[in-house]
């Protein structure tokens, strides 16, 4: 049995399964039961000055995919609307009933010294283990210079992160929003200012869909709808890029990364924990499906990594991030073409019309004896993966390596390239 | 020892408590759910070149119905299938689809599971009916006249067909009830709330077709006036005569024709009313024979066996629809062929039957061995034919060609040896599918409208 015990910057829990800022962590109740599935830790729904904001009615919106309910979801729910008191009472009871999880605690107020000053004191009071700045809220709040608003000015981001290491010696996470050009800006910001971990990525600014009867953004509250913020398995690819850019800058080294962002089974987390994360945040999955997830997450990372003889989290932590290189690097001279399975080829045609129609025309379509067969034209294949894709049978397509004898040559050598590095003489 | 011969043959009506019978007849297989269909729909492939469209004989764009149901646009889906096939609502139900576009889908390659397209035909085109739309608009009349004999799958398509293009089209009927087979000759679960007669509304509506019943070929009405009257004919005659055993005691009371009884059921309103046997026996081995047998068993007979004289392949009931009949509690007996029917008192009580086998030269051969199933009704349903001689003292004979089976020869536009002369359906040559003859009608229709056209 692999070892799935997490110490994120002093923070320890028994396993690296957090449960974001969001609506399963604004209770007491809600929280208990978390802990009770075995979550390993709970980052509180965002704490803010009283009095509390309002919510509306009608707050989230989800996309379905070909059956699949919830691929993407989204909220308008903004931070915690009940008092500042009441939650503070509840952290402190959850930490006093479940001392060995992880109890963070989100905060979101005003850009004042004294507003984030005064909170943490009262923060520091409940033996929470620490502290997560929502720079990342990317509806209503931001509207109100919290939030996203925030997070999209690295300057902000730096002065916010040294006031909480200056009023509180509680560890700090910042929580950064996706919602920017290049999430280096403010992970670097937020490492000047002195912050010991990102979590990362908040939701992505988002309208779900259009309800054409009403013609409104959906969720529609009263017949309007407004912006939202966007996340679920749909979001992942997005998360995982900006995660990994944190995890191989140098100047961004020491920084600790709470991975988040459609995060759903075992094999999501570990490849978050493997792009450089060493804990994972999820909300959508639970909110899908109830807490009970965390048992088969644990299960199935627990058997994954005894598979693969990793004694604990931290054995694969980052491990892929050597691998992720920027396009400049990448061989040219590798080479793959695709190759059919004839026997499991079920005839459906579709890597022919895909690339006849919008690649290569590599995949002959043939009738024989009145049969079809589909056939690999390797002279014209790129090795480019779309019919692989679009098979519908597992492993019929495969992508076969053709050892042409050249060279490992990049871009920055290529004779097409003008600027391409001068061999020395 | 008791023998059969003791015991009365036993014949009668209500036989089953009232509501038994209408739970009986109800949808053999219920249409579906939104999200039924939208889950099915998902899983088509939308296949290139697919196989399911091929093997589909009119043709449908399977792929894109589908995948306008996917996408909520139902309406669309239903004008694809409709335009293929304007009687789409009853291939939904009646298609053997487990031999045509099901067993071509390629999720039957892949897992033995394919898209049920059957079904999604019918939530496609149950939607477009339930709400009374006419997705066709009928151009401007040409002033061209088309006769149409029978107005079956083949007469009704062509007729539709012709009439959409400007054409005015009568249909000459010699029964009570447009429909053809529709009507009088698919099980009554098949074809529930009366489906065919909507069906034949929807078709009528577009305009420009006129129905006149009872005016047979060869008594009411004769091709060469139907030639002089109107610029074309097309000949939907369907099947006229059904095959007989030619064993003594075929013509006792209590043998009766398969496709009489399924006429008489589907045309009863009270199917308690219905006198039928304890003991049933069904001659066959097609689709008739599964539908006769398995509707004795729902009004109330006791033991039904359906004999047929090779074995399981060779049944032309496909493998589901033996399924069925042996779900529904029918036994199937394979390997015999009848040799006669025995009464007492002049009613039927036994069927005699004779083991068959394959011999050396593969031919099926009688073993000698003999053995009697019980039966107080024979149903015979060893198939139909068309029997030109008895239309009307063969007034067709020497005047259009025919093949060697007795149907019309007709070429690739279903154009019959007379040039302004069509036939299509059970009475030319090919598969006797309604979805075959309402191909018919629909390929004879573009060739008269094209023929017009020219002149």
């Amino acid at each position: 049995m692999a070892n799935l015990v997490s110490d994120f910057i002093g923070i320890r829990s028994p396993n690296p399964f957090w449960l974001a800022s969001a609506p399963p962590t604004d209770k007491e109740y809600n929280v208990v039961r978390a802990f009770k599935a075995g979550w390993g830790g709970v980052v509180w729904k965002t704490l803010g000055e009283d009095p509390p904001v309002v919510n509306v009615s009608s707050r989230y919106g989800a996309f379905s995919y070909n059956g699949t309910r919830i691929a993407g979801f989204n909220n308008i729910e903004l931070i915690t609307d009940r008092p500042l008191e009441v939650n503070l009472q509840e952290i402190k009871s959850v930490k006093r009933q479940f001392p060995d999880r992880a109890v963070v605690v989100s905060l979101m107020v005003p850009c004042e010294e004294e507003s984030w000053k005064n909170i943490l004191r009262q923060v520091e009071e409940t033996g929470a283990d620490g502290i997560e700045l929502n720079f990342g809220c990317p509806h209503g709040m931001s509207e109100r210079g919290m939030g996203s608003a925030v997070g999209q000015v690295p300057e902000y981001v730096e002065m916010v992160a040294r006031w909480c290491k200056k009023h509180s010696r509680m560890p700090l996470i910042v929580k950064l929003t996706p919602n920017i050009t290049n999430i280096l800006g403010p992970a670097r910001a937020a490492k000047r200012g002195g912050a010991d971990a990102v979590s990362l990525i908040n939701t992505i600014q988002s309208i779900m869909s259009v309800d054409l009867d009403v013609m409104a953004p959906t969720p529609v509250v009263g017949g309007k709808g407004t912006h939202g913020g966007y996340c679920g398995p749909a979001v992942k690819p997005i998360a995982m890029h900006m995660v990994a850019d944190i995890a191989r800058d140098p100047e961004c080294q020491g920084l600790a990364i709470s991975g988040i962002g459609g995060i759903s089974n075992w094999h999501d987390a570990a490849e978050f924990i493997s792009l450089g994360a060493s804990t994972v945040q999820v909300c959508t999955a639970a909110m899908h499906h109830g807490f009970r997830i965390v048992e088969d997450m644990a299960d199935g990372l627990n058997n994954w990594m005894d598979s693969r003889d990793f004694a604990d989290i931290r054995a694969f932590t980052g491990m892929a991030i050597p691998n992720y290189v920027h396009w400049q690097d990448l061989n040219l001279n590798y080479k793959i073409v695709a190759n059919i399975d004839q026997d499991a080829c079920i005839k459906c045609g579709l890597c022919h019309i895909a690339c006849e129609d919008t690649a290569h025309q590599a995949v002959g379509a043939l009738r024989i004896d009145g049969a079809r067969r589909y056939e690999i034209i390797e002279e014209e294949c790129v090795g480019c993966n779309l019919c692989m894709h679009v098979c519908p049978v597992e492993n019929c397509i495969t992508m076969q390596e053709r050892d042409e004898g050249k060279p490992f040559l990049t871009w920055q050598d290529h004779p097409n390239n003008p600027m391409r590095r001068q061999a020395a003489e | 020892m008791t023998s059969v011969m003791d015991v009365p043959a036993d014949i009668a009506s209500g036989r089953l408590p009232l509501r038994d019978y209408e739970t009986n007849f109800e949808d053999a297989t219920p249409p579906l759910s939104r999200k039924q269909a939208l889950i099915e729909a998902a899983r088509c492939y939308y296949c290139y070149d697919a196989p399911c469209m091929e093997a589909c004989p009119t043709g449908i764009d399977i792929p894109s119905f589908i995948a306008r149901i996917a996408a909520d646009n139902v309406k669309g889906s239903a004008t694809t299938i409709l335009e293929a096939n304007i009687m789409g609502g009853t291939c939904a139900r009646v298609c053997p689809t487990e031999i045509l576009c099901e067993q071509a889908c390629v999720r039957t390659a892949q897992e033995q599971k394919p898209v049920t397209i059957g079904s999604l035909q019918r939530y496609a085109t149950d939607w477009l009916f339930e709400r009374g739309i006419q997705p066709f608009t009928r151009a401007e009349p040409t002033g061209r006249k088309i006769a149409v004999v029978g107005a079956g799958p083949a007469g009704l398509s062509c007729a539709h067909g012709l009439a959409v293009l400007g054409h005015e089209v009568t249909v000459f009927e010699a029964r009570p009830k447009p429909g053809g087979l529709n009507e009088y000759g698919i099980a009554a679960y098949k074809l529930t709330n009366d489906f065919a007669q909507r069906e034949v509304d929807f078709i009528l509506s577009v305009g420009g077709i006129t129905i006149e019943h009872g005016k047979a070929l060869g008594r009411d009405i004769h091709l060469a006036e139907l030639r002089a009257d109107y610029d074309a004919v097309f000949l939907g005659l369907g099947h006229n005569a059904v095959n007989a055993l030619m064993i003594e005691g075929e013509g006792l009371e209590g043998v009766v024709n398969a496709v009489d009884f399924i006429a008489e059921l589907r045309q009863a309103a009270d199917k308690s009313t219905l006198p039928i046997g304890r003991r049933i026996v069904v001659i066959g081995g097609g689709n008739t024979a599964v539908d006769a047998a398995i509707q004795s068993k729902r009004l109330g007979a006791e033991d039904v066996t359906i004999v047929y004289r090779r074995g399981p392949d060779g049944m032309s009931a496909t493998h589901m629809e033996q399924e069925w009949a042996q779900t529904s509690g029918v036994r199937i007996k394979h390997w015999a062929q009848p040799r006669q029917v025995i009464a007492m008192d002049g009613r039927v009580r036994e069927v005699e039957f004779e083991y068959t086998m394959l011999n050396e030269e593969g031919r099926l051969t009688g073993t000698g061995e003999f053995f009697r199933v019980p039966a107080d009704m024979v149903f015979k349903a060893i198939g139909q034919c068309f029997v030109p001689a008895s239309i009307g003292a063969g007034e067709l004979n020497g005047v259009l060609e025919f093949r060697p089976d007795g149907r019309f020869a007709v070429n690739e536009d279903r154009q019959t040896s007379l040039p302004n002369v069509f036939a299509g359906g059970d009475c030319v040559a090919g598969i006797d599918l309604t979805v075959s003859a309402v191909q018919d009608g629909k390929l004879a229709a573009a060739a008269i409208h094209r023929q017009l056209s020219a002149s």
